[in-house]
Protein backbone atom coordinates (compact mmCIF):
# COMPACT_ATOMS: atom_id res chain seq x y z
CA UNK A 1 0.00 0.00 0.00
CA UNK A 2 1.22 3.73 -0.97
CA UNK A 3 0.31 6.98 0.32
CA UNK A 4 -0.04 10.14 -1.26
CA UNK A 5 3.71 10.63 -3.07
CA UNK A 6 3.88 14.27 -4.52
CA UNK A 7 4.04 16.33 -0.89
CA UNK A 8 7.01 14.36 0.37
CA UNK A 9 9.38 16.39 2.41
CA UNK A 10 12.49 13.82 2.53
CA UNK A 11 15.65 15.61 0.44
CA UNK A 12 19.13 13.67 0.77
CA UNK A 13 22.22 15.45 -0.06
CA UNK A 14 24.65 13.38 -1.63
CA UNK A 15 27.87 15.87 -1.62
CA UNK A 16 27.45 15.25 2.54
CA UNK A 17 27.52 12.02 2.65
CA UNK A 18 29.74 9.22 3.05
CA UNK A 19 28.31 6.28 2.31
CA UNK A 20 27.64 4.53 5.86
CA UNK A 21 24.62 3.01 5.48
CA UNK A 22 22.79 3.79 8.29
CA UNK A 23 20.07 5.31 6.35
CA UNK A 24 19.59 2.46 4.59
CA UNK A 25 19.57 0.01 7.66
CA UNK A 26 16.53 2.41 9.60
CA UNK A 27 14.47 2.81 6.47
CA UNK A 28 11.10 0.55 7.43
CA UNK A 29 10.31 1.43 3.86
CA UNK A 30 14.03 1.16 1.16
CA UNK A 31 14.05 4.21 0.26
CA UNK A 32 17.61 4.32 0.27
CA UNK A 33 20.16 2.43 -1.58
CA UNK A 34 23.79 2.48 -0.82
CA UNK A 35 26.10 1.88 -3.45
CA UNK A 36 29.70 3.15 -3.84
CA UNK A 37 30.26 4.93 -0.92
CA UNK A 38 27.25 6.52 -1.81
CA UNK A 39 23.68 7.03 -0.40
CA UNK A 40 21.07 7.59 -2.89
CA UNK A 41 16.99 7.78 -3.09
CA UNK A 42 15.21 4.62 -4.76
CA UNK A 43 11.81 5.00 -3.78
CA UNK A 44 11.70 8.44 -2.22
CA UNK A 45 7.67 8.37 -2.32
CA UNK A 46 7.38 5.30 -0.14
CA UNK A 47 8.80 7.78 2.24
CA UNK A 48 6.33 8.35 5.93
CA UNK A 49 8.36 10.77 7.23
CA UNK A 50 9.03 9.17 10.69
CA UNK A 51 12.72 11.34 10.71
CA UNK A 52 14.91 7.64 11.47
CA UNK A 53 17.10 8.34 8.61
CA UNK A 54 17.44 12.17 9.40
CA UNK A 55 18.31 11.42 13.35
CA UNK A 56 21.48 8.81 12.57
CA UNK A 57 22.86 10.13 9.90
CA UNK A 58 26.04 11.04 11.54
CA UNK A 59 26.77 13.84 8.91
CA UNK A 60 23.59 15.65 8.68
CA UNK A 61 22.53 14.80 4.93
CA UNK A 62 19.63 13.90 5.28
CA UNK A 63 16.40 16.47 5.86
CA UNK A 64 12.91 15.71 6.24
CA UNK A 65 9.89 17.46 7.96
CA UNK A 66 9.20 15.04 10.89
CA UNK A 67 5.93 14.58 12.75
CA UNK A 68 2.79 12.84 13.83
CA UNK A 69 1.00 11.36 10.74
CA UNK A 70 -2.59 10.48 12.36
CA UNK A 71 -5.32 12.57 11.26
CA UNK A 72 -6.65 13.70 14.78
CA UNK A 73 -4.03 14.76 16.12
CA UNK A 74 -3.43 17.25 13.52
CA UNK A 75 -7.21 18.37 13.23
CA UNK A 76 -6.86 18.92 16.87
CA UNK A 77 -4.10 21.25 16.20
CA UNK A 78 -5.44 23.04 13.93
CA UNK A 79 -8.51 24.04 15.94
CA UNK A 80 -6.44 24.87 19.13
CA UNK A 81 -3.27 25.74 17.71
CA UNK A 82 -1.03 23.85 20.17
CA UNK A 83 1.20 21.35 18.34
CA UNK A 84 0.25 17.70 17.59
CA UNK A 85 1.14 15.12 19.82
CA UNK A 86 -0.88 11.48 20.05
CA UNK A 87 -3.11 12.89 22.84
CA UNK B 1 8.94 0.17 43.27
CA UNK B 2 9.50 3.68 44.79
CA UNK B 3 9.70 5.16 41.12
CA UNK B 4 6.64 2.82 40.02
CA UNK B 5 4.39 3.91 43.06
CA UNK B 6 4.86 7.40 42.12
CA UNK B 7 3.10 6.84 38.84
CA UNK B 8 -0.05 5.83 40.70
CA UNK B 9 -0.29 2.39 38.91
CA UNK B 10 1.15 -1.05 39.02
CA UNK B 11 3.81 -2.85 37.28
CA UNK B 12 3.05 -5.96 36.17
CA UNK B 13 5.55 -8.42 37.12
CA UNK B 14 6.75 -10.65 34.51
CA UNK B 15 9.70 -11.80 36.19
CA UNK B 16 11.16 -14.00 39.05
CA UNK B 17 11.94 -12.16 42.41
CA UNK B 18 15.88 -11.74 42.57
CA UNK B 19 18.28 -9.96 44.76
CA UNK B 20 17.79 -5.97 44.61
CA UNK B 21 19.94 -4.74 42.04
CA UNK B 22 20.91 -7.75 40.42
CA UNK B 23 19.14 -8.42 36.94
CA UNK B 24 15.64 -10.47 36.88
CA UNK B 25 14.98 -13.27 35.03
CA UNK B 26 12.19 -12.66 32.15
CA UNK B 27 9.62 -15.96 32.42
CA UNK B 28 9.61 -16.70 28.70
CA UNK B 29 6.94 -18.76 28.28
CA UNK B 30 3.29 -16.38 28.54
CA UNK B 31 0.36 -17.53 30.84
CA UNK B 32 -3.07 -17.75 30.13
CA UNK B 33 -3.93 -14.45 32.24
CA UNK B 34 -1.10 -12.68 29.87
CA UNK B 35 -3.26 -13.70 27.08
CA UNK B 36 -6.03 -12.48 28.58
CA UNK B 37 -4.73 -9.14 29.19
CA UNK B 38 -3.47 -9.13 25.77
CA UNK B 39 -7.16 -9.20 24.65
CA UNK B 40 -8.33 -7.02 26.75
CA UNK B 41 -5.62 -4.37 26.09
CA UNK B 42 -6.32 -4.35 22.81
CA UNK B 43 -9.99 -3.12 23.74
CA UNK B 44 -8.33 0.03 25.40
CA UNK B 45 -8.16 -1.75 28.90
CA UNK B 46 -5.34 -0.20 31.29
CA UNK B 47 -4.60 2.14 28.29
CA UNK B 48 -1.32 3.92 28.46
CA UNK B 49 -0.99 1.95 32.15
CA UNK B 50 0.18 -1.82 30.83
CA UNK B 51 3.38 -1.35 32.11
CA UNK B 52 6.59 -3.05 33.77
CA UNK B 53 9.23 -1.94 35.62
CA UNK B 54 12.22 -0.52 33.19
CA UNK B 55 15.62 -2.57 33.85
CA UNK B 56 17.75 -5.10 32.99
CA UNK B 57 16.37 -8.33 32.59
CA UNK B 58 17.81 -11.92 31.52
CA UNK B 59 16.69 -14.45 29.23
CA UNK B 60 17.48 -17.83 29.71
CA UNK B 61 21.16 -17.90 30.98
CA UNK B 62 22.87 -15.05 29.59
CA UNK B 63 26.86 -14.80 29.90
CA UNK B 64 29.02 -11.39 29.89
CA UNK B 65 29.81 -11.98 25.74
CA UNK B 66 25.82 -12.67 25.19
CA UNK B 67 23.88 -9.90 22.68
CA UNK B 68 21.79 -7.48 24.78
CA UNK B 69 18.48 -6.27 23.08
CA UNK B 70 16.49 -3.01 24.02
CA UNK B 71 13.13 -2.54 24.36
CA UNK B 72 9.70 -0.52 25.39
CA UNK B 73 8.31 -1.35 28.63
CA UNK B 74 4.68 -1.57 27.45
CA UNK B 75 3.71 -5.10 28.64
CA UNK B 76 2.51 -6.19 25.50
CA UNK B 77 5.81 -4.81 23.76
CA UNK B 78 7.39 -7.27 26.45
CA UNK B 79 5.50 -9.91 26.37
CA UNK B 80 6.11 -10.04 22.60
CA UNK B 81 9.94 -10.09 23.35
CA UNK B 82 9.41 -12.85 26.04
CA UNK B 83 7.87 -15.07 23.91
CA UNK B 84 9.90 -14.48 20.87
CA UNK B 85 12.96 -15.03 22.84
CA UNK B 86 12.22 -18.55 24.30
CA UNK B 87 15.23 -20.72 24.42
CA UNK B 88 17.68 -18.07 23.86
CA UNK B 89 19.93 -16.43 26.06
CA UNK B 90 19.38 -13.09 25.94
CA UNK B 91 19.81 -9.88 28.17
CA UNK B 92 16.93 -7.56 27.56
CA UNK B 93 17.60 -3.53 28.85
CA UNK B 94 13.65 -2.20 29.31
CA UNK B 95 13.58 1.16 29.10
CA UNK B 96 11.33 3.79 30.63
CA UNK B 97 8.73 4.70 27.71
CA UNK B 98 6.19 5.30 29.85
CA UNK B 99 4.28 2.20 28.80
CA UNK B 100 4.19 3.19 25.31
CA UNK B 101 5.15 0.50 22.14
CA UNK B 102 8.63 1.26 20.72
CA UNK B 103 7.53 2.49 17.50
CA UNK B 104 5.06 5.55 19.15
CA UNK B 105 7.56 6.13 21.68
CA UNK B 106 10.71 6.93 19.80
CA UNK B 107 8.20 9.36 17.96
CA UNK B 108 7.83 10.79 20.93
CA UNK B 109 11.77 10.81 21.72
CA UNK B 110 10.87 8.52 25.23
CA UNK B 111 13.02 5.31 23.48
CA UNK B 112 15.74 7.47 22.72
CA UNK B 113 19.26 8.35 23.01
CA UNK B 114 19.03 10.21 26.39
CA UNK B 115 16.92 7.28 27.86
CA UNK B 116 18.95 4.69 26.48
CA UNK B 117 21.96 6.75 28.04
CA UNK B 118 19.99 6.48 31.61
CA UNK B 119 19.29 2.73 31.73
CA UNK B 120 22.63 1.43 30.65
CA UNK B 121 23.94 3.91 33.55
CA UNK B 122 21.77 2.59 36.02
CA UNK B 123 21.76 -0.85 35.20
CA UNK B 124 25.43 -1.14 35.44
CA UNK B 125 25.75 -2.80 32.21
CA UNK B 126 29.23 -2.21 31.77
CA UNK B 127 30.11 -4.11 34.60
CA UNK B 128 27.75 -7.04 33.06
CA UNK B 129 28.50 -7.81 29.42
CA UNK B 130 31.76 -7.49 28.01
CA UNK B 131 31.12 -6.70 24.71
CA UNK B 132 30.30 -3.19 23.37
CA UNK B 133 26.83 -3.68 21.88
CA UNK B 134 23.29 -2.78 21.85
CA UNK B 135 20.61 -4.79 19.72
CA UNK B 136 17.38 -1.72 18.84
CA UNK B 137 14.23 -2.90 17.40
CA UNK B 138 14.56 -0.87 13.50
CA UNK B 139 11.49 0.51 14.22
CA UNK B 140 12.81 2.68 17.72
CA UNK B 141 15.62 4.17 15.24
CA UNK B 142 13.32 7.72 14.50
CA UNK B 143 14.08 8.73 18.32
CA UNK B 144 17.57 7.50 18.52
CA UNK B 145 20.79 8.50 16.86
CA UNK B 146 23.14 5.45 16.85
CA UNK B 147 26.29 8.14 16.56
CA UNK B 148 25.19 9.69 19.45
CA UNK B 149 24.85 6.26 21.76
CA UNK B 150 28.29 5.80 20.81
CA UNK B 151 29.71 8.76 21.64
CA UNK B 152 28.31 9.24 25.73
CA UNK B 153 27.74 5.47 26.23
CA UNK B 154 30.53 3.66 24.13
CA UNK B 155 27.75 1.29 22.80
CA UNK B 156 27.67 0.51 19.29
CA UNK B 157 23.91 0.53 17.95
CA UNK B 158 23.09 -2.04 15.67
CA UNK B 159 19.50 -1.94 14.75
CA UNK B 160 17.93 -5.68 14.71
CA UNK B 161 14.79 -6.99 12.42
CA UNK B 162 11.69 -4.70 12.62
CA UNK B 163 9.52 -7.77 13.77
CA UNK B 164 10.89 -9.49 17.19
CA UNK B 165 10.14 -12.89 15.82
CA UNK B 166 13.42 -12.53 13.24
CA UNK B 167 15.44 -11.83 15.90
CA UNK B 168 16.92 -15.65 15.97
CA UNK B 169 18.02 -15.70 12.58
CA UNK B 170 19.26 -12.04 12.44
CA UNK B 171 21.61 -13.45 15.73
CA UNK B 172 22.53 -17.06 13.46
CA UNK B 173 23.22 -14.63 10.22
CA UNK B 174 25.83 -12.55 12.47
CA UNK B 175 23.37 -9.69 12.90
CA UNK B 176 22.54 -9.05 8.96
CA UNK B 177 18.71 -8.55 8.33
CA UNK B 178 17.82 -9.54 4.98
CA UNK B 179 15.50 -6.98 3.31
CA UNK B 180 12.52 -8.28 3.98
CA UNK B 181 13.39 -8.35 8.03
CA UNK B 182 13.81 -4.31 7.43
CA UNK B 183 10.59 -3.86 6.38
CA UNK B 184 7.32 -2.50 7.18
CA UNK B 185 4.25 -4.28 6.21
CA UNK B 186 0.78 -3.79 6.87
CA UNK B 187 -0.74 -7.15 6.58
CA UNK B 188 -4.46 -7.93 7.13
CA UNK B 189 -3.54 -9.10 10.44
CA UNK B 190 -1.93 -6.24 11.12
CA UNK B 191 -5.25 -4.20 10.47
CA UNK B 192 -7.18 -7.12 12.84
CA UNK B 193 -4.90 -5.94 15.42
CA UNK B 194 -5.37 -2.52 15.54
CA UNK B 195 -9.39 -2.13 14.67
CA UNK B 196 -10.83 -2.63 17.88
CA UNK B 197 -9.78 -0.29 19.72
CA UNK B 198 -10.70 1.88 16.45
CA UNK B 199 -14.28 0.59 17.68
CA UNK B 200 -13.94 1.49 21.10
CA UNK B 201 -12.59 5.04 20.80
CA UNK B 202 -15.15 5.60 18.50
CA UNK B 203 -18.45 5.02 20.73
CA UNK B 204 -18.87 9.05 21.04
CA UNK B 205 -20.37 8.65 17.13
CA UNK B 206 -21.64 5.35 17.67
CA UNK B 207 -23.85 7.20 20.52
CA UNK B 208 -24.41 10.00 18.24
CA UNK B 209 -25.66 7.80 14.99
CA UNK B 210 -28.29 5.62 17.14
CA UNK B 211 -29.74 8.58 18.75
CA UNK B 212 -29.93 10.73 15.30
CA UNK B 213 -31.50 7.27 13.97
CA UNK B 214 -33.51 6.83 17.17
CA UNK B 215 -35.03 10.06 16.56
CA UNK B 216 -36.36 9.59 12.94
CA UNK B 217 -37.80 6.24 14.41
CA UNK B 218 -39.49 7.94 17.52
CA UNK B 219 -41.04 10.98 15.50
CA UNK B 220 -42.21 8.09 12.85
CA UNK B 221 -40.18 9.31 10.19
CA UNK B 222 -39.33 5.45 9.63
CA UNK B 223 -39.21 2.42 10.79
CA UNK B 224 -36.31 0.94 13.33
CA UNK B 225 -34.42 -0.30 11.05
CA UNK B 226 -34.49 2.41 8.48
CA UNK B 227 -33.73 4.55 11.20
CA UNK B 228 -31.27 3.09 12.90
CA UNK B 229 -29.01 0.87 10.48
CA UNK B 230 -27.71 3.70 7.85
CA UNK B 231 -26.12 5.89 10.72
CA UNK B 232 -24.61 3.79 13.05
CA UNK B 233 -23.50 0.86 9.70
CA UNK B 234 -21.73 4.27 8.69
CA UNK B 235 -19.63 4.42 12.02
CA UNK B 236 -18.99 1.07 11.09
CA UNK B 237 -17.85 1.50 8.19
CA UNK B 238 -15.79 3.74 8.76
CA UNK B 239 -14.43 2.55 12.12
CA UNK B 240 -13.86 -1.37 10.86
CA UNK B 241 -14.45 -2.37 7.18
CA UNK B 242 -12.73 0.56 5.71
CA UNK B 243 -9.59 -0.27 7.79
CA UNK B 244 -9.52 -3.93 7.06
CA UNK B 245 -10.18 -3.41 3.66
CA UNK B 246 -7.87 -0.63 3.05
CA UNK B 247 -6.02 -2.32 -0.23
CA UNK B 248 -9.54 -2.47 -1.84
CA UNK B 249 -10.00 0.93 -2.49
CA UNK B 250 -7.88 2.25 -5.11
CA UNK B 251 -7.52 5.82 -3.93
CA UNK B 252 -3.93 6.85 -2.27
CA UNK B 253 -6.16 9.48 -0.28
CA UNK B 254 -7.87 8.18 2.91
CA UNK B 255 -10.19 10.87 2.62
CA UNK B 256 -11.36 9.34 -0.61
CA UNK B 257 -11.14 5.62 0.28
CA UNK B 258 -13.81 6.61 3.25
CA UNK B 259 -15.84 8.80 0.75
CA UNK B 260 -16.44 5.68 -1.80
CA UNK B 261 -16.99 3.58 1.16
CA UNK B 262 -19.71 5.85 2.17
CA UNK B 263 -21.21 6.26 -1.20
CA UNK B 264 -21.26 2.82 -1.66
CA UNK B 265 -22.98 2.28 2.16
CA UNK B 266 -25.29 4.79 0.93
CA UNK B 267 -26.76 2.99 -2.31
CA UNK B 268 -27.06 -0.34 -0.42
CA UNK B 269 -29.35 1.66 2.43
CA UNK B 270 -31.18 3.17 -0.92
CA UNK B 271 -31.56 -0.19 -2.44
CA UNK B 272 -32.38 -2.09 0.91
CA UNK B 273 -34.78 -0.01 2.58
CA UNK B 274 -37.73 1.95 0.99
CA UNK B 275 -36.87 5.68 0.75
CA UNK B 276 -38.37 8.53 -1.34
CA UNK B 277 -36.27 11.15 -2.68
CA UNK B 278 -35.85 13.31 0.61
CA UNK B 279 -34.53 10.04 2.37
CA UNK B 280 -32.28 9.43 -0.81
CA UNK B 281 -30.62 12.78 -0.67
CA UNK B 282 -30.37 12.42 3.35
CA UNK B 283 -28.11 9.01 2.84
CA UNK B 284 -26.06 10.25 0.00
CA UNK B 285 -25.19 13.68 2.28
CA UNK B 286 -24.95 12.44 5.75
CA UNK B 287 -23.28 9.05 5.19
CA UNK B 288 -20.18 9.26 3.28
CA UNK B 289 -18.94 12.01 5.09
CA UNK B 290 -19.07 10.25 7.97
CA UNK B 291 -17.16 7.29 6.74
CA UNK B 292 -14.67 9.81 4.98
CA UNK B 293 -13.52 11.57 8.24
CA UNK B 294 -13.67 7.68 10.58
CA UNK B 295 -10.92 6.43 7.51
CA UNK B 296 -9.00 9.01 7.60
CA UNK B 297 -9.03 8.94 11.18
CA UNK B 298 -7.25 5.59 10.87
CA UNK B 299 -3.76 7.13 8.90
CA UNK B 300 -3.11 8.00 12.73
CA UNK B 301 -2.46 3.44 12.60
CA UNK B 302 -0.96 3.31 9.65
CA UNK B 303 2.62 2.55 9.21
CA UNK B 304 3.31 4.54 5.85
CA UNK B 305 1.33 7.66 5.98
CA UNK B 306 2.98 10.45 5.66
CA UNK B 307 2.64 13.36 7.88
CA UNK B 308 3.04 15.91 4.66
CA UNK B 309 0.22 13.45 3.12
CA UNK B 310 -1.95 13.81 6.14
CA UNK B 311 -1.61 17.34 5.87
CA UNK B 312 -2.40 18.12 2.24
CA UNK B 313 -5.92 15.98 2.84
CA UNK B 314 -6.66 18.57 5.93
CA UNK B 315 -6.15 21.41 3.13
CA UNK B 316 -7.85 19.77 0.52
CA UNK B 317 -10.85 18.11 2.17
CA UNK B 318 -11.79 19.41 4.95
CA UNK B 319 -14.33 22.45 3.58
CA UNK B 320 -15.83 19.89 0.57
CA UNK B 321 -16.37 17.55 3.72
CA UNK B 322 -17.79 20.00 6.00
CA UNK B 323 -20.00 21.33 3.43
CA UNK B 324 -21.24 18.14 2.37
CA UNK B 325 -22.33 16.95 5.73
CA UNK B 326 -23.91 20.10 6.40
CA UNK B 327 -25.83 19.18 3.43
CA UNK B 328 -26.53 15.55 5.10
CA UNK B 329 -27.97 17.69 8.46
CA UNK B 330 -30.30 20.22 6.95
CA UNK B 331 -31.85 17.35 5.25
CA UNK B 332 -31.84 15.61 8.66
CA UNK B 333 -33.44 17.97 10.37
CA UNK B 334 -36.62 18.41 7.19
CA UNK B 335 -36.82 14.90 7.93
CA UNK B 336 -37.03 14.75 11.04
CA UNK B 337 -39.98 17.78 10.49
CA UNK B 338 -41.63 16.34 8.16
CA UNK B 339 -42.01 13.30 10.48
CA UNK B 340 -43.33 15.74 13.37
CA UNK B 341 -45.86 17.47 11.40
CA UNK B 342 -46.88 13.80 9.76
Amino acid sequence: MRYIESVVTLNLDAEKCIGCGRCAEVCPHRVFTVTDRKAAMIDRGACMECGACQKNCPVDAITVKVGVGCAYALIRSRITGKEACCG
Amino acid sequence: MVLIQKQKTRAFSIATITLPGSPKDLIPLLSFRDRVEHLLVRIGWRRRRYIVEPALYRIGSPMPDSPVIVTANYKLTVDTVRAACAGMDLWVLVLDTRGINVWCAAGKGTFGTDEIERMVRTSRLTDIVKHRRLILPQLGAPGVSAHRVKKITGFTVIYGPVRIADLRDFLAADMNATSDMRHVRFTLSDRISVTPIELVLSWQLFLAAALAGLGLWAIHAAPFPAAVVPLVGAVLMGAVVVPLALPLFPFRSFVLKGAAAGLLWALLMIALFPVDILTAARHLTLLPPVVAYLAFNFTGSTAFTSPSGVKAEIRWFTWPLLLWFAAGVILYFAELIRGWLG
